[in-house]
């Protein structure tokens, strides 16, 4: 076994092989980019080298340096993680030529794997299981039409020099494929200047199934069953679960045998995954093979309660598999997903921000979470967006999904959009429960998946105007402790008045709509005033900043968290952002606005700095006067347009006339 | 320290009707005060609302710091004096908490008459200014007001304690460094623009405030300009080319975040110069005070149960407990601040009246502050008395009572007749605060007193003339000086003519003396110099 290991990775899965690694009493030596100074990988690992500034073309992807820092720091070994590296043979052949293992296949399985055309042919002659199709040169109406017939209804037609959906076509019967086939040519050869194309059976809605395999050196290769990714946006899996719902026991030999000799026949050694479409005939087809380690490797551990990533080292360490097939077996139920910093509203565009705020449920034996941030981390636009897994296990799928349910609902996210109400939306789903869905799943439910978020409830106004006063309560214990007099009772919050009672008003607002919150103070809260009614509203602050209250005599936890203005409220596992109303927030527009377009004194005018038409900012340099040995900027007052300069440069001014004119384009 | 023991049997039959009784007394004081606090009718408001400005109650919460206390004082100003109604006097006064300091707010409510000043606006005006004085408070002006009350001009102009008087101590006060600051939220006429121009610092609301000394309508008939208000005193005009004002807001709200940031930079801290200790509730509640009030007014009752519901641990040191027991003098705290009480507990005698001096000279000695609770039919009678010199020894604590320069707060827990409200401390003698209960009576003497002896004169002349006067002549004599005794030693009629600060819920006494109190410590507390006590 190595005593030390470089890990050519950062966020989640690096620190994830660091865990594995320090248990096994490995030195661990991370490398980080110049975003990543203060990462978590960087603080949990033995030692860090700098590799370069940010992109990742200039760090993470720089197979030099890694291996200079892996030579500097006296590794042995180099995990890859998944991404950047972890699939380039060039650097798998490169750590060779360094005399660093690489903790991966042999450069010639990701060689084989890499090209997708040779990979099926390998497959195809290795007894894999391939879609049907049909990839020929001779494009001949007539012949592509009798091929379609072999290949049978529905089939897809796609351009082969293609992507992005251009020139592709899905044809249900006979009779539409030639009027097909020509519009998918016009749309190939206007987008790629080739109007070639490829013929493949069109799976409908398939699942998307892989089988984890491993081998070792010494020509040992076993599976540690499926996994089922086919919650897909955007082709990417987001959910991941172990084992596949309703998976046979016959369906599961004849896919991991497959896998198995998919493996075999490219003499791969350590851990990989073959993925097939499953169709629900449960006809299965190869897809590709992922020569690393997977993304969604833990459910596999959490129903094998096996570490892949020990795993690995003991493979690449030329150790033979720890374990027979027959030892393995699955035990339970895991489902994994995805907590991505991105925005399904908009198409699951990746977002970025600072984690203002990142609370996780408590880790379990049951729950875990694998994560690269922390709070207080910048985002940004470099990296994967991916900011935690979070996997659960439980003895079937619906406690599994009943945990997975709870522990989403224990995560708090500020500061950034991320798909967490997404994903918690997608275990209320039924389809998804149910266990009978397929990669068309999401597309499918985009109306209750992607709908806007619920409107916030009273219920939850009431909660942000509770925690407001309360946290104001706790501000005016702190400067009480802090004063002269600590127990003068003008430190009270209560809201006492002379004989009447009293009431506080909020205004919050959230996008387009403004609420104003009537508290009315009582003995021992809050009689809470709202559109809806009103509602009785107590609690107190719990240590950890969470509010603990009592809405109508129901017990209920929540947060809000508080940055400037701005007031995100978590509850029940929903996220709503609303603003404060500050009036001294206007100060600010005003005071840009109170320049003056006269001439403050008299003077000469030495520079004109704009021309009319032009348009200004406020603060805009406009022109500049010298009065009293001294030069003047006048500034634009407001944002504008020039409409008309009074003067040229040299001129002498008197005080008080006007210079310039702006008319403001609000009118 | 000695921990007062409750006689009191809350759930006797006895202390339920007493409850109910001064329950009744509460209620009514809450719906009264309900009805003053809405202001002006609801036409006058709609109107004030819809020019977009904050109803002042409104203001005065947005100014405050959220939740915090507020103290309203003389809440029952002008309450049934002129012919129409005029509540709060249009005026809202009290002390309340901005950016931790507490302040004085003079807040007119232009709802009521147009916010201007009759005879009793004036007194309160002048009253909170008295109080910001003696307690060192800064003062926030809310202006919205239309001036003086024309048609009482003589009421209201020309004597020293008249409209003058305000500017006349915004200059003393700015001149003692007790921070002047204006908020101009409407109209400022003639000797109103004094109010901003007079302030240390001042803010102006945008379309809603003007200050000038002559509206558009004199400066018409003056000189034949013809301006617009908002051209002639606006906001533009004071902020950009007068200087009049010195901040600019956009709206009500805008304007009092402002004058919570002036406040924040008045670089003040509070140092009370006295022993502070930690507060703690009375082992009593406050409430059962209601059942420990008799119904009848002449009945007496133990004034200790009174103290034991008011202060911290119901913790009381007695002064000279054995001696003169028909006043009780002391020591406690209230809410960590100590405090020295005199309290009756019967009829003063010589003993008592050498007890209180002597207590009063220690507070005044040790920088403690006095509080008195009144409940004082009078210094004994009758010859004894007399002759054992009971004037002048009433003159000693009268003496001392006028000389001590501690902070002194009265509270009005039942009678308050003669002589006795001058020894404790009534408003002759310049208490920092002075607060009524709604069941107290304040009058030279009681009303069965009172026409006792003009029926005694009456039925002296009668008889001299050899005439008779049958009981029941004596008895139709007798009703309507009770009934005017009754209605003028009201506290609505006291409190409306400001010979108090305000009455209060008795289960709120410790929270008001508590804010009083602590405002007072503003402050510092001076030595005192005695006058000469007739021995």
């Amino acid at each position: 076994m190595f005593d030390s290991i470089l890990i050519a990775n950062r966020g989640e899965i690096a620190c994830r092989i660091i865990t594995t690694a320090r248990r096994l009493g490995i030195r661990s030596v991370a490398v980080y980019s110049e975003a990543d100074t203060d990462s978590l990988h960087v603080q949990l690992a033995d030692e860090a080298l700098l590799v370069g500034p940010a992109p990742a073309g200039d760090s993470y992807l720089r197979a030099d340096r890694l291996i200079a820092a892996a030579q500097r720091s006296g590794v042995q070994a180099i995990h890859p993680g998944y991404g950047f590296l972890a699939e380039n043979a060039d650097f798998a052949r490169s750590c060779e030529n360094a005399r660093i293992t690489f903790i991966g296949p042999p450069a010639c399985a990701i060689d084989a794997m890499g090209d997708k055309a040779r990979a099926k042919q390998l497959m195809a002659s290795a007894g894999v299981p391939l879609v049907p199709g049909y990839h020929g040169e001779d494009q001949d109406p007539d012949l592509l039409l009798q091929e379609a017939d072999k290949i049978g209804y529905p089939l897809l037609l796609k351009a082969s020099a293609g992507g992005g959906g251009k020139g592709m076509r899905v044809v249900e019967s006979k009779e539409e494929f030639l009027t097909a086939l020509a519009a998918a040519r016009r749309e190939a050869m206007s987008a790629f200047g080739d109007q070639r194309m490829l013929l493949e059976r069109y799976l409908r809605q398939p699942r998307h199934v892989e089988i984890q395999v491993f081998a070792d050196s010494q020509g040992n290769v076993l599976h540690l069953f499926e996994r089922d990714c086919s919650v897909q946006r955007r082709h990417q899996k987001v959910i991941e679960e172990a084992p596949a719902p309703g998976m046979s026991e016959k369906l599961r030999q004849q896919m991991s045998a497959a896998a198995i000799a998919a493996a075999r026949a490219i003499n791969y050694v350590g851990a990989g995954t073959v993925e097939f479409l499953l169709g629900s005939d449960d006809s299965f087809y190869f897809m590709e093979m992922n020569t690393r380690l997977q993304v969604e490797h833990p459910v596999t551990e959490m129903i094998t309660g096996q570490d892949l990533v020990e795993w690995q080292l003991l493979v690449a360490s030329g150790q033979p598999l720890p374990c027979s097939q027959n030892q393995l077996q699955i035990s339970g139920h895991a489902i994994e997903v995805r907590l991505y910093a991105e925005d399904p509203q908009r198409d699951f565009l990746p977002a970025s921000g600072t984690l203002k705020h990142w609370l996780l449920p408590e880790p379990t034996p049951r729950v875990r979470i694998d994560s690269g941030v922390q709070q207080g981390d910048r985002i940004g636009i470099h990296y994967d967006p991916l900011l935690a897994k979070l996997i659960v296990h439980a003895e079937d799928r619906p406690s599994a999904l009943q945990r997975l349910r709870r522990a989403l609902d224990g995560m708090e996210v500020v500061g950034l959009t991320c798909n967490r109400d997404f994903l918690r939306r997608v275990c209320d789903n039924p389809t998804f429960s149910s266990g009978e869905f397929d990669t068309g799943f999401i597309d499918r439910n985009q109306k209750t998946l992607l709908a806007p978020p619920p409107p916030i409830s009273d219920e939850q106004l009431a909660l942000t105007a509770l925690y407001l006063l309360l946290q104001r309560r706790q501000q005016a214990r702190q400067a009480a402790l802090s004063s002269s007099e600590p127990d003068s009772p003008w430190h009270s919050t209560t809201g006492w008045r002379l004989n009447s009672d009293n009431h506080h008003r909020l205004l919050l607002r959230n996008e387009d709509q403004q609420h104003s919150i009537m508290l009315h103070y009582r003995p021992h809260g809050f009689l809470v005033e709202l559109p809806g009614g009103n509602i009785e509203a107590s609690g107190e602050l719990c240590d950890d900043g969470s509010l603990r209250a009592i809405i109508n005599g129901h017990r209920c936890r929540a947060r809000v968290l508080q940055n400037g203005l701005d007031l995100t409220l978590l509850h029940n596992g929903f996220t709503h952002t609303l603003q404060l109303d500050d009036p001294l927030y206007s100060v600010l527009d005003l005071q840009a606005g109170t320049g003056s377009l006269n001439a403050p004194m008299p003077g000469k005018i030495i520079a004109i700095h704009t021309s009319p038409g032009n348009k200004v900012e406020a603060g805009t340099p406009l022109l500049t006067l010298e009065a009293m040995k001294m030069e003047h900027t006048i500034n634009a007052p407001l944002e504008g347009i020039v409409s008309e300069i009074h003067f040229q440069t040299g001129q002498m001014v008197e005080e008080g006339v006007e210079l310039i004119s702006i008319v403001s384009e609000g009118g | 320290m000695s921990v007062l023991k409750s006689q009191l049997k809350p759930g006797s039959e006895e202390f339920k009707q007493n409850a109910a009784n001064l329950a009744t007394q509460v209620e009514d004081l809450r719906s009264k005060v309900d009805q003053i606090k809405l202001g002006g009718d609801d036409k006058a408001r709609q109107k004030h609302v819809d020019r977009g400005k904050l109803l002042p109650r409104e203001r005065i919460r947005q100014l405050l710091d959220v939740g915090s206390p507020f103290l309203e004082l003389s809440q029952f100003a002008a309450y049934k004096v002129y012919d129409s109604q005029v509540p709060a006097a249009g005026l809202i006064t009290g002390i309340g908490r901005i950016e931790g300091r507490e302040c004085m707010l003079v807040v007119n409510d232009a709802t009521v008459k147009g916010g201007t000043y009759f005879p009793l606006t004036v007194k309160k005006h002048l009253r909170a200014q008295e109080i910001a004085v003696q307690n060192r408070l800064p003062c926030i002006y809310l202006v919205d007001s239309g001036g003086a009350f024309l048609p009482k001009q003589d009421e209201v102009f020309p004597d020293r304690d008249h409209f003058g008087r305000i500017f006349y101590n915004q200059a003393q006060m700015s001149a003692q460094g007790i921070p002047q600051i204006a908020v101009v939220m409407g109209s400022c006429t003639a000797g109103g623009a004094y109010v901003p121009a007079m302030a240390d610092e001042s803010i102006i609301v945008k379309q809603q405030g003007t200050i000038f000394l002559g509206g558009p309508p004199l400066v018409k008939a003056a000189t034949g300009e013809v301006v617009s208000a908002e051209q002639l005193g606006g906001a533009d005009t004071h902020c950009r080319t007068s200087g009049v004002t010195d901040h600019y807001a956009e709206n009500d709200p805008h304007a009092l975040a402002l004058t919570r940031r002036i406040v924040s930079n008045l670089n003040y801290a509070k140092r009370p110069d006295i022993s502070l200790r930690d507060s703690r509730e009375p082992l009593y509640d406050p409430a059962e005070i209601y059942g420990l009030i008799p119904r009848d007014t002449r009945k007496p009752f133990d004034v200790r149960e009174v103290i034991a519901r008011l202060v911290d641990g119901s913790e009381f040191d007695e002064f000279k407990q054995l001696y003169g027991t028909t006043l009780i003098c002391g020591f406690a705290h209230l809410h960590g601040i100590p405090v020295g009480i005199v309290a009756n507990n019967g009829i003063l005698f010589s003993e008592s009246a050498l007890k209180g001096t002597h207590f009063i000279q220690l507070c005044s000695q040790r920088g403690i502050p006095l509080l008195f609770l009144q409940n004082i039919t009078g210094f004994m009678v009758g010859s004894k008395y007399e002759a054992g010199g009971i004037a002048k020894d009433g003159a000693k604590m009268v003496t001392a009572v006028a000389c001590a320069k501690v902070p002194k707060l009265t509270l009005l827990i039942g009678g308050s007749f003669g002589a006795g409200n001058y020894g404790m401390c009534g408003r002759a003698y310049s208490p920092r605060l002075m607060f009524m209960w709604p069941n107290a009576r304040i009058s030279v003497m009681g009303g069965e007193q009172a026409a006792s002896v003009l029926a005694q004169v009456r039925r002296d002349g009668i008889e001299a003339r050899g005439k008779s006067w049958s009981e029941q002549e004596e008895e139709q004599f007798k009703a309507p000086i009770r009934d005017q005794y009754e209605h003028q030693g009201h506290p609505y009629y006291a409190s409306a003519r400001l010979w108090d600060d305000g009455i209060i819920d008795p289960a709120d006494s410790r929270m008001v003396l508590g804010l009083s109190l602590s405002a007072t410590l503003n402050a510092p507390i001076e030595p005192t110099t005695f006058g000469v006590f007739r021995m």
